[in-house]
């Protein structure tokens, strides 16, 4: 039987095109709320275009109706079977305050992974320049790390005039986007079931193992704490969090005794990589600004002392920020996690 | 029988009813993806032409605007037009696709934050090979990205009703004088024929000439074989007026 497609249409083009204009309307604005009869017109005229379709997929097989059904169908499904909360704007104090490091101790176990990755590649990198001083210029990337150290402190030391005058601001930018880069890349590489994020941390390891032990060996260690800590409590750690969001996508995407379809782990944990990516961003931007406006500077301009007391108070407040913040409300955080997974709609 | 060659994604709702969406493939993404990277382009040598004047004014400080605007737009741009335009950017807007959920439900911020910056990954080694590899291989034309973020790109349908005056026949339909013989023609059409039928005709001025002249004869043989009409109903009409009869009679239906 093929239905009077013509009468069939006449009929019911009205209800599709009401139907249409609210969605539109919902579309355009959204966010903003219908009220209580808009709602129960919307949630008709869903039942009556489905039924429609229903009715054109069994008895005719007109394509082009179909398919302006179907789009009209899929449309209205997403609005009315969406049950994931919306947060219709975003509330800075409470994300910095309380998300951040929620979603951090969230996944506390994965960041343990990432400083223990780091840590062997510290090991490894320590052991290379211990025992095999000439491979220094093969594992780290910078020219001016190839050097004898002392000789190095010796002529940032000796410097009368501010060198990064004039281009603070650029090279500024440009630590901040090279950082964020390596950020988004460690996260992104979790795709590789996780062995690129592992790869990107051990040999970041190397290289921070085989400056520190390059320096401490050299009789350089004040130097280096002044160099290092000011940008790196916070550089170092954020790039310890992006490999921590890495390894999060990694375990969703491997599911290692989960329960969930690999689409329901996906859709838990997307929310919590970008906020821990988001938070790595704003680290990094901070870290960027320290490099090249206090980092760079050394005695005689800067006491050591200053910039170490600098360096490890900003890594207590790191720590006392991801560790303590939000704490009372983890439970609810965790609880709202779950009713995400519960109102996922399976196929 | 039409044969649709898109891949496609059949979403049953809980009211029973199913849907189908249809998705798009890597040429499609790589030309949208290509208009995009032009649009970036022009606006990165806007922001140059207006840093480059500045220069005098805000000397080093325009470096590192310049620095960031470069690294932020290949991000913001993807992500910010997704957020606004409900999956579209300017240049899945211009070849008609649309970043969904892949369950079909709205999209979310998350989602297309996600499958945005992973495209660090899917660019490696270069040129997008990890993404679209991914994409050849995925059921549902995914790249790392969607996969990530359940998302998938679709193809949207021209929204648009049919236009039957089109195919119907125009002027008087010679079949409506044998009620019992239309009542046998539309009991032995199936949905697929008449499917077939209405395209045929709706793609009328697309055609050429003779392959029309021909494809209308070999259908008119075929559905005068269905249900014979007498002579008086039939004699002196084209082939393209017996498949518009057959059209009226089949979806007229009764009234």
């Amino acid at each position: 039987m093929i239905i009077d497609l013509e009468r069939f249409v006449a009929q019911e083009q009205p209800y599709w095109d009401e139907l249409q204009s609210m969605l539109n309307r919902m579309e355009q604005e959204a966010g903003a709320p219908l009220g209580l009869e808009d709602i129960k017109r919307f949630d008709y005229l869903y039942q009556r275009t489905a039924s429609d379709l229903a009715r054109i997929s069994t008895f005719s097989a007109e394509p082009t109706t179909r398919r302006f059904l179907e789009n009209l169908v899929a449309r209205a499904y997403a609005e009315i079977h969406e049950t994931r909360h919306t947060r219709d704007r975003l509330n800075a104090k409470q994300w910095i305050l309380a998300t951040f490091p929620q979603t951090f101790r969230r996944h506390i176990r994965a960041f343990h992974l990432t400083v223990i990755v780091t840590l062997i590649g510290c090991a490894f990198g320590a052991l290379v320049v211990a025992t095999d001083a000439p491979a220094k210029g093969v594992i780290l990337p910078f020219d001016h790390l190839h050097g004898n150290p002392s000789d190095r402190v010796a002529e940032e030391e000796s410097v009368t005039e501010d060198r990064m005058k004039g281009h603070r601001s650029q090279f500024s930018a440009e630590l901040m986007a090279n950082n964020i880069r390596v950020s988004i890349t460690a996260m992104a590489l979790g795709m590789t079931w996780g062995v690129g994020t592992l790869i990107l941390l051990f040999y970041n390891g190397i290289i921070l193992g085989a400056v520190s032990l390059d320096y401490i060996a050299s009789g350089e260690i004040v130097f280096l704490l002044g160099w290092l800590l000011p940008h790196g409590s916070i550089e170092i750690p954020a790039i310890l969090l992006a490999g921590q969001a890495g390894l999060v996508l990694a375990h969703a995407l491997i599911g290692f005794g989960s329960e969930h379809t690999l689409r329901e782990r996906m859709r838990v944990v997307t929310p919590d990589l970008v906020t821990l990516i988001a938070g790595v961003s704003l680290m990094l931007i901070w870290a960027g600004v320290i490099e090249a406006f206090f980092s760079q500077y050394h005695e005689p301009y800067l006491p050591y002392s200053l910039k170490i007391a600098f360096g490890t108070t900003e890594l207590i407040m790191l720590y006392v920020y991801l560790a303590r913040f939000g704490r009372g409300d983890d439970r609810a955080s965790e609880a709202s996690r779950e009713m995400v997974t519960a109102g996922t709609p399976t196929q | 029988m039409i044969t649709d060659l898109r891949r496609r994604l059949t979403i049953e709702t809980p009211e029973g009813v199913a849907f189908t969406i249809y998705l798009a493939g890597p040429f499609t993404r790589f030309l949208a993806w290509l208009v995009d990277c032009l649009i970036l382009q022009v606006a990165s040598w806007f922001v140059y032409g207006i840093v480059a004047a500045m220069t005098p004014i805000v000397g080093n400080m325009g470096v590192a605007v310049l620095i960031l605007f470069f690294f932020a737009s290949s991000f913001a741009y993807r992500i910010g037009m997704e957020w606004r335009f409900r999956g579209q950017t300017f240049g899945k807007r211009l070849l008609n696709l649309r970043v969904v959920d892949s369950s079909g439900l709205r999209l979310r911020f998350s989602q297309i934050v996600i499958r945005n910056l992973l495209r660090i990954v899917d660019a490696m080694p270069l040129f997008y090979v990890l993404g679209g590899v991914s994409m050849l291989f995925s059921k549902r034309h995914q790249r790392l990205g969607d996969l990530a973020a359940n998302c998938v790109v679709t193809y949207l349908p021209d929204n648009e009703t049919p236009d039957f005056k089109q195919v119907l026949p125009g002027k008087y339909n010679s079949f409506r004088d044998y009620p019992h013989l239309e009542g046998r023609l539309r009991q032995q059409v199936s949905p697929q024929e008449a499917d077939l039928l209405v395209q045929a005709l709706l793609r009328r001025d697309s055609l050429d000439a003779a392959e029309r002249v021909q494809l209308y004869q070999e259908l008119g043989r075929h559905f005068r074989e269905k249900t014979t009409f007498p002579d008086e109903a039939t004699v002196g009409i084209t082939d393209e007026q017996y498949l518009r009869n057959v059209v009226d009679s089949v979806f007229r239906g009764k009234r």
